[in-house]
């Protein structure tokens, strides 16, 4: 347990140390998500309907923008070699790695997520269905972007694979997730949706860390 | 007293075979110097005995551990090509973290390792600001203080200095008097008591 809270810590240190590689994908999240009231239309009625939606995909592109950096520096100057050759178990030494880039990438995410929608005039109950959905599903993102992280991690120019790899496992999240957000506008129940996002948050904890660390050591190799 | 036993080795990178039906064995004490041309598997056979490749064929055992169990794991150091330092965290941070990777070592006597391999007051420099051969120093300092029996080096000798490569050559023959055992590749010649040699 230690060593996952040392590793966490590390990683964050090297985060703030190097902010950029933290700030990038954010300020495409908010960028991209201002973008669509002067594109689309500036309207209330338009843009409240189709705000769940534009959030969602932003935020999952942007998460996929951080993604590359996961496991790259560590692989370049052989510190991954050293956590393959430790006695501490990969997938928690993984797992860590993954809860840090959920701190830096999913929380910021939810925590910009509300100004953003008030930006495209969903309304209180949207706003609070949006941040739920965030919440449970922005872990996921984090692990199952960890296992195409650590496919493509000796891989050059290898953004548009990891997109290719990554986007199939993560349109069911999108599906569910901005569909709850939808019906709760419309004061239906969201509880499905809901339930299906949290299966899929326990069903990546238990299986994407492990994945993973099979993946990472096949890019080892 | 530890052995390292490696019986019918094997190892293929992509379809060409690099090395078969090595054997050998290291006894506490010894020094097993690795030499061999430019792609003779010299790296190959450090990472397989590391944990971190796999053997195509044959097995490799400390004390009747197997390559990979935590038993095996926790008494290895591999030093690599690269430096496994990350560019933003100090010294220090960086010797905190890839000791916790083995056994977890008390900052005073991490400082004190980064003193003896001559970076005395670079403790809380970034490694981003460090040149090669003191970055070389600093995984250095980390090995020094592991407390693994298994020494597994991987060109030690390169970007030092002289007298780097002295406090290097003193550290693998202190590391052996106490019944430690080290196998290392390098193209020089090396002057450590105790050494045998095989060609790959």
């Amino acid at each position: 347990m230690n060593i996952y809270l040392q590793t966490l810590s590390r990683d964050l240190h090297i985060a703030i140390r190097n902010p950029s590689s933290v700030l990038n994908p954010l300020l495409f999240f908010i960028i991209s998500v201002s973008l669509f009231p002067l594109a689309i239309s500036p309207e209330a009625a338009t843009l409240s309907q189709i705000a769940a939606g534009i959030i969602w995909v932003a935020s999952m592109l942007a998460v996929l923008l951080s993604l590359n950096t996961l496991f790259h520096n560590d692989f370049e100057n052989g510190v991954l070699e050293q956590m393959v050759a430790s006695h501490h178990s990969l997938p928690l030494l993984i797992l860590s790695k993954i809860t840090a880039h959920w701190l830096l990438t999913g929380i910021p995410i939810i925590l910009l997520s509300p100004f953003l929608g008030v930006l495209l005039f969903l309304d209180n109950e949207g706003v609070k269905i949006l941040m739920i959905t965030l919440l449970l599903a922005t872990p996921s993102l984090s692990l199952i972007g960890s296992i195409g992280a650590s496919l493509i991690v000796g891989v050059k120019n290898s953004g548009m694979l990891l997109s290719l790899l990554i986007l199939p496992l993560y349109i069911p999240i999108l599906i569910f997730a901005s569909s709850a957000v939808s019906q709760a506008q419309f004061g239906l129940d969201i509880s499905a949706q809901l339930y299906f996002l949290a299966v899929f948050l326990v069903l990546s904890l238990m299986s994407a860390p492990f994945v993973s660390a099979i993946a990472l050591k096949i890019s080892l190799e | 007293m530890s052995s390292l036993v490696v019986n019918n080795l094997e190892c293929q990178r992509g379809y060409s075979q690099i090395f078969h039906n090595l054997s050998f064995q290291v006894n506490a004490k010894e020094v097993l110097r690795i030499t061999g041309t430019n792609g003779s598997g010299k790296t190959s056979l450090l990472k397989i005995l590391a944990g971190i490749n796999l053997q195509e064929q044959g097995d490799v055992k400390l004390d009747e551990h197997p390559v990979k169990s935590d038993k095996y794991q926790q008494e290895v150091f591999y030093l690599g090509h690269q430096a496994a330092l990350s560019a933003e965290l100090t010294s220090l941070e960086n010797l905190e973290f890839l000791n916790a990777l083995n056994y977890p070592i008390k900052q005073p006597l991490l400082i004190q390792a980064l003193d003896d391999v001559g970076l005395k007051g670079y403790a809380d420099e970034t490694c981003a600001n460090l040149s090669a051969g003191q970055k070389r120093r600093v995984i250095l300092a980390s090995l020094f203080v592991s407390k693994a029996k298994v020494w597994l080096l991987d060109e030690p000798f390169t970007a030092l200095d002289p007298k780097g490569v002295e406090i290097v050559e003193n550290a693998i023959f202190q590391h052996c008097a106490n019944g430690g055992l080290c196998l290392f590749t390098t193209h020089q010649d090396s002057a450590l008591p105790n050494q045998r040699v095989i060609s790959l």
